[in-house]
């Protein structure tokens, strides 16, 4: 069940690549704004960076989250899943996953040349990848809570972001955090245990409250 | 003698509780809050490090309280109406959100106010100051999901999903925020020390904060009220008080 949820969900983006790639667009495009609003100053673009990437990443997640379970809600499939005699937490987790293959995963790849672009360091970029790897997998966890909530609802898209922006600060902290520690030469570890904790903590508990939350938004 | 306390959680018996204690909570919140103001602005002493600015604690501190307790109970009692089903808990909770979300903001304005002053600045990316503005957003986004949902059942678990979420997720935030960066004095006041100020001060903050817990228990229950008459409306007994005319 949790790998045909992930193999059917990587099959029906790869059949609409225009969506995955627009969601990375946004990622590169947001990132880009940022030196044509403050200026090209090398220095200030360096310090501002992690910061920057972080908090693109979390919107270029979020926008995405409205597919997760919008297109199963409207052909009748989620109904189907919910109904079916296998654990719903499982489906979840294999959703989140495949949300995070398809946006997380691609955020992660583009984020060294990203980076570049801002003049980091060789071991900048490495913290900042790493960062992401362990990070944006919680944003698509904690981002299915949101959408299961939200699902079928008007304005939808905007409230997904009230309710999940606020729940996804810690990552954010951590997350860009662990570069300038690294920078400040304190050494990345202790950030990415806490954000490596945060992973295991929701992958826990996340599956199983937006299991809940779908149930409460299918009845 | 048993009393039978389940009796109250039937929105028709509570409406008629309700309507019996707002008006000791409204008189309670006025005498305490005359009373505290009387002790913050006439009798406690001027303090020799702040002059008269720090006078805004006995606002700022009580709301601050208030603003994170009320979070707490509000979610509590969205998890008691997930758990139990029970419509009252869930309509107060809901009945809770704005007020909670008015002391966040209150506590956040006169801290901005404080810290001009104090500080020479409105804001500063604090961790107290920063965790407060995003208990705020928390507010907010407990009330805009349940202003979304046009079905009132869904709308009381969604948003007590919502809250539970919050809940786990204010010491995470908490620690994150403060381990990023601090500034805020630390607690002056705490159960395991003796308190760190003087006596009139302490006095008239904890009598304002007594006065705000009764202020937020009558508006909440006079906000419970208007949402049980609007989710039972079709109900006998509304239709009995609709035609005796009374409001209470």
């Amino acid at each position: 069940m949790f790998f045909w949820i992930i193999r059917r969900d990587l099959l029906l983006a790869m059949r609409r690549r225009s969506d995955v790639l627009t969601t990375l667009f946004f990622f590169i495009i947001v990132v880009s704004l940022f030196p044509l609003g403050v200026g090209p100053e090398m220095n200030m673009l360096r310090t501002m960076a992690p910061g920057v990437v972080w908090v693109a990443a979390l919107l270029a997640s979020m926008l995405s989250l409205g597919r997760m379970f919008a297109s199963d809600h409207l052909d009748g499939t989620l109904e189907q899943m919910l109904l079916s005699p296998q654990s719903l937490s499982m489906l979840v987790l294999g959703k989140a996953l495949a949300h995070w293959l398809v946006t997380g995963v691609p955020l992660v790849l583009m984020a060294p040349v990203l980076g570049i672009q801002y003049d980091l360091t060789g071991e900048a970029l490495l913290v900042l990848t790493v960062s992401l790897l362990l990070g944006t997998p919680v944003l698509s966890l904690i981002g299915a809570i949101g959408a299961a909530l939200t699902l079928g609802l008007r304005g939808g898209g905007v409230l997904v972001s009230l309710l999940v922006l606020p729940l996804y600060i810690p990552v954010l902290i951590f997350g860009a955090g662990a570069v300038e520690a690294s920078a400040a030469g304190l050494g990345a570890g202790a950030h990415m245990s806490l954000l490596g904790a945060f992973l295991l903590a929701s992958v826990v508990l996340a599956p199983w409250t937006a299991g809940a939350s779908l149930r409460i938004s299918m009845e | 003698m048993a009393i039978n306390w389940f009796k109250y959680s039937s929105p028709a018996s509570f409406y008629f509780l309700a309507g019996k204690m707002i008006p000791l909570f409204s008189i309670a919140a006025i005498v305490l809050g005359a009373a505290g103001l009387y002790i913050g602005f006439f009798v406690a002493p001027t303090d020799f490090q702040q002059g008269e600015a720090y006078r805004i604690i006995f606002i700022h501190v009580p709301a601050a309280w208030l603003s994170m307790f009320l979070y707490v109970i509000m979610a509590i009692w969205s998890g008691i109406g997930l758990a139990f089903n029970t419509r009252l808990s869930s309509m107060v909770a809901t009945a809770i959100a704005p007020t909670g979300a008015m002391f966040t903001f209150l506590a956040l304005w006169t801290g901005a106010l404080w810290g001009k002053p104090m500080w020479g600045t409105w804001w500063v990316w604090d961790a107290r100051l920063t965790s407060e503005l995003i208990l705020l957003f928390l507010y907010i986004g407990f009330m805009s999901l349940q202003a979304a949902i046009d079905d009132p059942r869904r709308a009381d678990k969604a948003g007590a999903m919502i809250a539970l979420v919050g809940v786990v997720n204010i010491p995470i935030i908490y620690f994150s925020v403060k381990w990023w960066n601090t500034l805020h004095q630390g607690a002056t006041v705490s159960l395991t020390q003796s308190p760190k100020m003087a006596t009139t001060m302490l006095t008239g903050m904890l009598i304002m904060s007594l006065a705000c817990w009764m202020y937020a228990i009558a508006v909440i229950l006079i906000r419970t009220r208007a949402i049980i008459l609007e989710r039972e409306r079709h109900t006998a007994w509304v239709g009995e008080l609709q035609l005796q005319g009374a409001t209470r």
